[in-house]
């Protein structure tokens, strides 16, 4: 009956999101208010009602009817009850109907918070979003609906793939989805301003907020996964290069310049028609996204092809969308006039640069990652893509966006004084070279990585610092402290995720260039070194686990004689889904994470084990969260509360920077 | 992938976007001890040269960190090419002559693999060039007036119904 209800709700969703699209948009271009007031309603109804199909599905989950085929096929009694839940988005059908649940969010939110958005600009901003809710609503109900019933109920399921569940990758979805869907509100503020021929630093004030947040998703998104991979997969590593981290990894580039570029839309009133093109773009590589991991085209060898008319769909679904948005760019484009004059040597010129490598960084892994495709059906010829080539063509984009970053930073607007501002960089470049020399002296193979990393690192970092007590002014010391305090949270947000940024590239270099690994034989008893410590292979047990059986060892870590942890690395069975796991033991620390892995029995007796020291491993997932919490200081900067509060007041006194 | 075939064919699609699926091997990854050669030196070299082989059964790994049988045959293979005194260079053509190029995680650079080299080094050229193009247009573009003659008379309207 529930499962019916959220059903019925689902195809009452499209109903709505048809209306969505069609009425407020008509009403816009004849300019009739009662058709454009539809769409603030139609978007809070069409929330609650998917809100309503994906209670349902979720409640079947947690009830486990096994009458539901998804649920058949994605769960087990036996689960715990938290992948219970986390099963609902662990399977195709079930993660399009999340997906379609954050679009409608976002228009929700877009109607909660957007009361000061002109009428005409929310309600085609609402309709464009109505049209993509709609497609993907009319997507799942006709492929891939979610509530198809079984006529025969087995007794039992047949569990969800072992790997995903852990807590990393349950959540690890999720965030990412909010972060692919947030990117439509972008989009779909890119086509109304289109279709309206104005883009102005109002319009930049308001898409900002909400490319902001989408970024804010995406970065904590991709953290949690690259974790999951790291302390999951059993080696340690953290990013792959593979098409579906590319998938995600796009977006996110674009966003992060479209972040930058909405700065100089908002403040300077240029690169209107880039910024329009950046929107449309972003939410282009998630659809893209979307198609590349659900079509299974990219990766024809993998286990995880889908259904490969499903992708045609996708296919189609991007093409309407960013052929159409791009077809209604370049014949609008030409009436974005720029307003702003500025010199070459300015804030405006260095976010063009920092916009230029980060698209050009997009562009490289979008390259690398559709290439292998292009290259076995139009040339007939299979070659690889990997992670050398990445490193090798993507990271001198990077590395020369974290040499500008700091320099840009402090330019000033309109005319910047480059031999000034270098000036002021000189300490932040003595600190930085400092620490590539005492990386250098104290690593004991002397690759280059390692220093050029923390010295990269460091300039970043103190760079950032040094911008936000450059904005103190030049009164005394105390005086600068207390203006500190008083600084826009929007410095505070930038000085924080520019530190981030350092700090996940010195954590990236350090992991790569120092870490210590060792594979041994070793026998219950036994001791061997690593580094610095010692470690004891203590037993090794058979357990039992809810849905899992489990062969667990007991290893005894040590340094000087005196204990440092004890850690009990794992190897999981789930026998419903017939799957291996690794569970490797961590011992977290500031510095270094002590990894261990137990491995097969070997003939002769005794276990394979792998061990590593991984130098500074938490700074990486740590800079991830700075430059998300800098975010998130940014987004509740004055500024945008302001705006959005003066409307409720009834006024609407824009504070013009 | 550790058991491609053990996996029931319902649980095909669990890549919800997830980031690194890829990497699906669950089990205990890779090299095993028994494979180490004695030298430290041949080893070290047959562990850079295998970071950049593709386990051809795999989704993308490489076959240092993969466990499929087949990247354990190739590790053992390369070793046995390093042992017998073959240089990095010839170590990997002989792979690449017997299984192909699509073993190279690192694409060849000729013929059409040079689109994914040049690509990136193409589009900072031609995207620079215009960038610098419209920097230098907007140096030199006049200074706008700040309000258009529409707006000035709004605003004139607006300054005298406000007291």
């Amino acid at each position: 009956m529930i499962v019916e209800l959220g059903h019925f709700a689902l195809v009452l969703a499209l109903a709505v999101a048809l209306v969505q699209t069609v009425l407020p948009i008509w009403g816009a271009q004849k300019g009739d208010l009662r058709l454009m007031a539809v769409a603030g309603p139609a978007a809070i109804v069409q929330f609650v009602l998917v809100a309503t199909a994906f209670g349902a599905l979720t409640m079947a989950f947690v009830t486990s009817d096994f009458s539901l085929r998804l649920v058949v096929n994605n769960s087990h009694t036996l689960k715990p009850l938290i992948y219970k839940f986390a099963g609902v988005w662990g399977n195709h059908e079930g993660s399009l109907l999340l997906w379609v649940l954050d679009l409608a969010a976002f228009s929700a939110a877009a109607v909660w918070f957007g009361q000061n958005l002109p009428l005409r600009l929310k309600a085609r901003v609402l309709a464009v979003q109505g049209a993509i809710g709609a497609a993907f609503l009319a997507f799942m109900l006709f492929t891939s609906n979610p509530f198809l019933r079984l006529a025969s109920p087995p007794m039992n399921g047949g569990d969800l793939n072992p790997l995903l569940q852990d807590p990393g990758l349950a959540f690890h979805p999720p965030f990412l989805y909010l972060g692919y869907v947030g990117l439509s509100m972008s989009f779909s503020f890119a086509v109304a301003a289109l279709l309206e021929g104005r883009v102005d630093a109002a319009w930049g004030r308001w898409v900002r907020p909400w490319t902001l947040a989408a970024w804010i998703f995406l970065t904590i998104g991709i953290s949690l996964g690259s974790w999951w991979a790291y302390y999951e997969l059993g080696w340690g590593g953290f990013w792959f290069w593979d098409p579906v981290e590319n998938a995600s990894l796009m977006p996110w580039l674009c966003a992060t310049a479209l972040l930058h570029s909405a700065i100089v839309v908002e403040k300077r009133e240029s690169l209107k028609a880039w910024t329009i093109l950046l929107a449309i773009m972003a939410f282009g590589f998630s659809l893209i996204g979307t198609f590349i991991v659900r079509s299974g085209v990219i990766t024809s060898v993998h286990a995880f092809a889908e259904d490969p008319s499903r992708g045609v769909v996708i296919l189609f679904l991007l093409v309407v969308f960013v052929g159409g948005a791009l077809m209604l760019f370049a014949a609008r484009a030409g009436a974005l006039e720029a307003k702003g004059v500025f010199q070459m040597i300015s804030r405006e010129s260095a976010l063009v640069a920092n916009n230029l490598l980060l698209s050009v960084a997009a562009f490289v892994v979008f390259v690398g990652t559709i290439w292998p495709l292009v290259s076995e059906l139009a040339f007939n010829r299979v070659i690889s893509v990997g992670e050398p080539f990445f490193n090798a063509a993507f990271t001198p984009f990077f590395v020369a966006l974290a040499v500008i970053l700091p320099v840009g930073s402090i330019l000033a607007w309109k005319r910047g004084d480059l031999a000034r501002s270098v000036r002021g960089l000189w300490p932040v470049a003595i600190v930085a070279l400092a620490f590539g020399g005492l990386a250098w002296s104290m690593a004991t193979n002397r690759t280059l990585l390692g220093p050029i990393g923390a010295a990269l690192g460091a300039w970043v970092i103190f760079g950032a610092l040094s911008d936000l007590w450059g904005r103190t002014g030049k009164a005394g010391a105390s005086g600068r402290l207390g203006r500190l305090t008083r600084l826009p949270r929007a410095d505070w947000g930038r000085m924080v995720a520019h530190s981030g940024l350092g700090a996940v590239i010195f954590a990236a270099s350090a992991m790569t260039a120092w870490v210590t690994e060792d594979i041994l034989v070793v026998k219950p008893g036994e001791s061997f070194a690593l580094g610095s410590y010692e470690v004891q292979l203590v037993a090794v047990r058979d357990v039992k686990g809810p849905n899992y059986t489990s062969t667990m060892a007991e290893m005894l870590v040590s340094r000087d004689g005196a204990e440092v942890v004890r850690l009990f690395p794992e190897k999981r069975f789930y026998p419903v889904a017939g799957m291996p796991t690794t569970e490797a033991a961590i011992d977290y620390g500031v510095w270094r994470d002590l990894y261990l892995v137990i491995g097969d029995p070997q003939d002769g007796g005794g276990w394979a084990v792998r061990s590593y020291i991984k130098p500074f491993a938490n700074w990486l997932w740590g800079g991830a969260l700075l430059m998300a919490f800098g975010g998130l200081l940014s987004l509740s900067d004055r500024r945008y509360r302001v705006a959005a509060g003066a409307a409720r007041r009834g006024a609407a006194p824009v504070a013009a920077e | 992938m550790k058991n491609p075939v053990n996996r029931r064919p319902t649980l095909r699609f669990l890549a919800p976007l997830a980031l690194a699926l890829t990497l699906l091997a669950p089990s205990l990854p890779a090299v095993q001890p028994d494979e180490i050669l004695a030298d430290p030196a041949l080893e070290a070299r047959a562990r850079e040269i295998s970071k950049g082989l593709r386990c051809l059964v795999c989704r993308n790994e490489n076959i240092d960190d993969s466990d499929a049988a087949l990247a354990r045959d190739l590790r053992i293979l390369l070793r046995d090419r390093i042992t017998a005194g073959d240089t990095d260079e010839a170590a990997v053509a002989f792979i690449v002559d017997r299984y192909g190029e699509y073993v190279l995680l690192s694409p060849q650079t000729n013929g059409s693999a040079l689109v994914v080299w040049l690509a990136g080094p193409a589009m900072l050229v031609l995207g620079g060039a215009i960038a610098l193009q419209m920097l230098r247009r907007r140096a030199r573009a006049p200074v706008p007036s700040a309000l258009s003659a529409e707006e000035e008379t709004e605003l004139a309207n607006m300054l005298r119904r406000d007291p």
